[in-house]
């Protein structure tokens, strides 16, 4: 296969695209709120990207992703510290580099042992290592700061050059942007280095990788190092944001959280990770504000991404544009279009059951079983309720499993491919 | 001498329980290249279980239904869950038993509270089996011994004696002649599924009133349960059964002892005022990391596990 050259007008639109995506962004928005939910998504990208650094490119699961995140948050945090003491004299412009290198430590230390063995072993491992540290921060409250966490001021002495001295939340948004944009392109850079597609057989088929001469175990130390310096930008960026870190940010939760962002965004394809860190965060916040069953819904989305779209939103976004290529989806979209009613009425059945869940458990506390769902009032405690909530979702799955028929019956079938297996 | 002896017989007692526990993963693992990530909330839904019945019936109700509900439940999961995510790959099996444990722990939430609830340890077995030296000895504890110990050799007796776990030993190793000779070997993989998520819930059963029930429960003991298994050797029962007891022991002996290095300096005669904070740290404060450290040292010097076989 002919590798296309680095720079090619495609990539050139498409990056130039994004950068000034990001420069105006924060021009749409007014509201503080909305420029604080961007920075976490800045954040949460490059952090979802190493991971997917990890898992869609060098297929190694790791469930404690979050300690090159989170160390690199409390090193850079002790760093900020000591600029404010001022026996440190460092810009704040490159202070999260300081949590890249922490993190790259981490990586080189850590990395070592896990990846001696890929595969599930490398997932428990990871998982171990995890809960090592997230314990080792009570162990050492003089560097984890307890339960407080540590905390710092990014504004330090006078004013910097052009007058900027990141105390408006404006100023730290353009620090993130700028730092998360080049950490996706250097991660977008590495998927077309020889290492990056080295990377890519070690994923696929180790054997034959080592049969061409490449140690797998060493492909694998490499791309979890450059994966702990990318997550402990993330992390760096994350202390500069929130001015406090707390042990949350190593935690099982966290490691958690990434896991969920790179996959339900789709771990096969490099903007994957991208989609699916915006998603879960704008969820995070609006869902989780408006109710207390967020986990279940968190749970829910999960579980169906893998069950029924393993590639994610980039994978199902990829396969319509395939569709749409091929003329295929003017052919498909009346199809659409109906599945499109048992779908809402399956997710308001869901939704309903599972507030209605809450309410009921909670009707001993609040003293009414009475609920109010997408502007619906109800009576979690009538059995009535319970029975249409029920049937509807009996219906909704009915139908939908009958609008896939339909859409999988008009779907043009190729030929299987010859001559491959 | 008595701190010696009290110490081994939790920490065999804790072993036990680990290894009932990573029995079943381990099961699971070698039979279906599976992970079960929710194996500890199956643990905990034992528990639950147990007290929920244990409050309308009675414990001994609870020691036979918990553990037969946990293993339906656990079926279920197999039969509509994870054999479909068998089709996407392995990495699909071990992230939607990931997103189950996540749910399971918002479910127990839910139905159970917050908080801990009171599972206790049926009157029956309240009270003392024998005082050694000053220490008591309470009924519970042997009790809990009993019963893995029962369990265990019930389980190595189905596997090694019935015809059914013969069936089952021999699609360990090679599923596809078990299938050609006419053996359903699907069901066989939901059955296995069931019997190892049934112990994991038994193991709730009887440890759940002797340490806590509550919805963090699971997340206490799950990554253990790992760090056993890798320990042990990944698909080796004989290992995990050692790095059970081997972790279960030198826990309990490291939270009872309360000495630094510090102190073992200054017990020697060495006189020091001031030292770093990772000589000031008693054994007990390191025992919650133990485990993890010992797995490092194992990936570092023995990276098959114990008794694990080498890596193809």
């Amino acid at each position: 296969m002919k590798t296309p050259p680095l720079l090619n007008a495609r990539r050139l639109v498409f990056w130039s695209a994004y950068l000034a995506l990001l420069v105006l962004l924060p021009l749409a928005v007014h509201k503080g709120y909305w420029l604080s939910l961007l920075c976490q998504i800045g954040i949460n990208t490059v952090f979802a990207l190493s991971f997917n650094m990890l898992l869609g490119q060098t297929g190694l699961l790791s469930f404690g992703h979050a300690v090159y995140y989170g160390l690199g948050a409390f090193v850079t945090m002790h760093a900020l510290r000591a600029i404010n003491a001022s026996s440190l004299h460092f810009p704040i412009t490159l202070v999260p580099l300081v949590g890249g290198a922490a993190g790259l430590l981490f990586g080189v230390a850590f990395g070592y042992v896990t990846t001696k063995r890929a595969g599930t072993t490398f997932a428990m491992i990871s998982l171990g290592i995890g809960e090592m540290v997230a314990a080792s921060s009570l162990m050492f409250p003089s560097f984890f700061g307890g339960e407080g966490g540590v905390s710092s001021n990014r504004v330090v002495g006078g004013k910097g050059l052009f007058g900027i001295t990141y105390g408006p939340q404006i100023q730290m948004y353009y620090l993130i942007a700028g730092w998360a944009f080049l950490s996706i392109l250097a991660m977008y850079a590495l998927t077309q280095t020889p290492l990056g597609r080295i990377a890519n057989a070690v994923r696929d088929n180790p054997e034959r990788a080592e049969f061409v001469g490449y140690n797998p175990r060493r492909v694998r130390f490499l791309m979890m190092m450059l994966a702990g310096f990318f997550a402990g930008i993330a992390g760096g960026l994350t202390a500069l944001n929130y001015e406090i870190v707390t042990a949350e940010s190593l935690s099982a939760y966290t490691s958690g959280l990434v896991i969920m962002m790179a996959f339900v965004g789709g771990i096969g394809v490099f903007f994957g990770p991208i989609l699916g860190a915006a998603l879960i965060t704008v969820l995070q916040i609006v869902v989780a504000g408006a109710t207390a069953a967020w986990p279940v819904y968190f749970g829910l989305i999960f579980l169906l991404v893998v069950l029924y779209a393993p590639g994610g939103i980039a994978g199902i976004l990829l396969e319509q544009m395939k569709l749409w290529r091929s003329g295929e989806l003017r052919r498909l979209w009346p199809s659409y279009l109906l599945a499109l009613v048992p779908a809402v009425i399956l997710v308001g059945a869901v939704i309903f059951l599972v507030e209605m869940s809450y309410a009921l458990v909670n009707s001993s506390q609040t003293g009414s079983s009475e609920v109010r769902v997408l502007g619906f009032g109800l009576d979690a405690g009538r059995a009535l309720t319970w029975i249409a909530g029920a049937v509807a979702l009996a219906i909704g799955v009915a139908l939908l499993r009958a609008a896939a028929k339909r859409i999988a019956g008009d779907r043009y079938v190729p030929p299987l491919p010859q001559g491959r297996t | 001498m008595e701190f010696a002896l009290i110490s081994l017989l939790n920490g065999v007692t804790y072993g036990l329980l680990l290894f009932m526990l990573s029995s079943g993963l381990t099961l699971i693992f070698s039979m279906m290249s599976v992970l079960n990530f929710a194996h500890a909330s199956f643990y905990m839904l034992g528990a639950y279980f147990a007290y929920q019945i244990s409050g309308a019936a009675s414990f001994w109700a609870a020691l036979l239904l918990a553990p037969l509900l946990v293993g339906v439940l656990g079926a279920l999961v197999e039969r509509f869950g994870i054999r479909k995510a068998h089709r996407f790959g392995h990495v699909a099996e071990l992230l939607f038993t990931f997103g189950l444990s996540f749910l399971a722990i918002e479910v127990v939430q839910l139905v159970w509270g917050k908080a801990a609830v009171d599972y206790r340890v049926p009157s029956t077995l309240q009270g003392t089996l024998f005082t050694l030296y000053s220490t008591s000895y309470p009924i519970y504890k042997a009790f809990m011994i009993a019963v893995s110990v029962f369990m265990l050799a019930g389980l190595y007796s189905f596997l090694t004696y019935t015809r059914i776990g013969l069936i089952i030993q021999a699609a360990l190793s090679r599923p596809d002649m078990v299938q050609a000779l006419g053996h359903d070997v699907p069901r066989i993989f939901t059955l296995v599924f069931a019997g190892g998520t049934a112990l994991a819930g038994l193991a709730g059963v009887i440890g759940g009133n002797a340490l806590v029930t509550e919805p963090g429960m699971a997340d206490a003991v799950g990554p253990i349960v790992f760090v056993v298994v890798v320990v042990g050797g990944l698909g080796s029962l004989t290992g995990a059964f050692v790095a059970s007891l081997l972790i279960g022991i030198l826990q309990t002996f490291m939270v009872g002892m309360n000495y630094s290095f510090v102190d073992f300096a200054r017990e020697i005669g060495l006189d020091i005022h001031s030292a770093p904070l990772l000589a000031r740290l008693s054994l007990t404060q390191f025992a919650p990391v133990m485990p993890y450290l010992l797995m490092v040292a194992i990936l570092i010097f023995r990276p098959r596990g114990l008794m694990g076989a080498r890596e193809t």
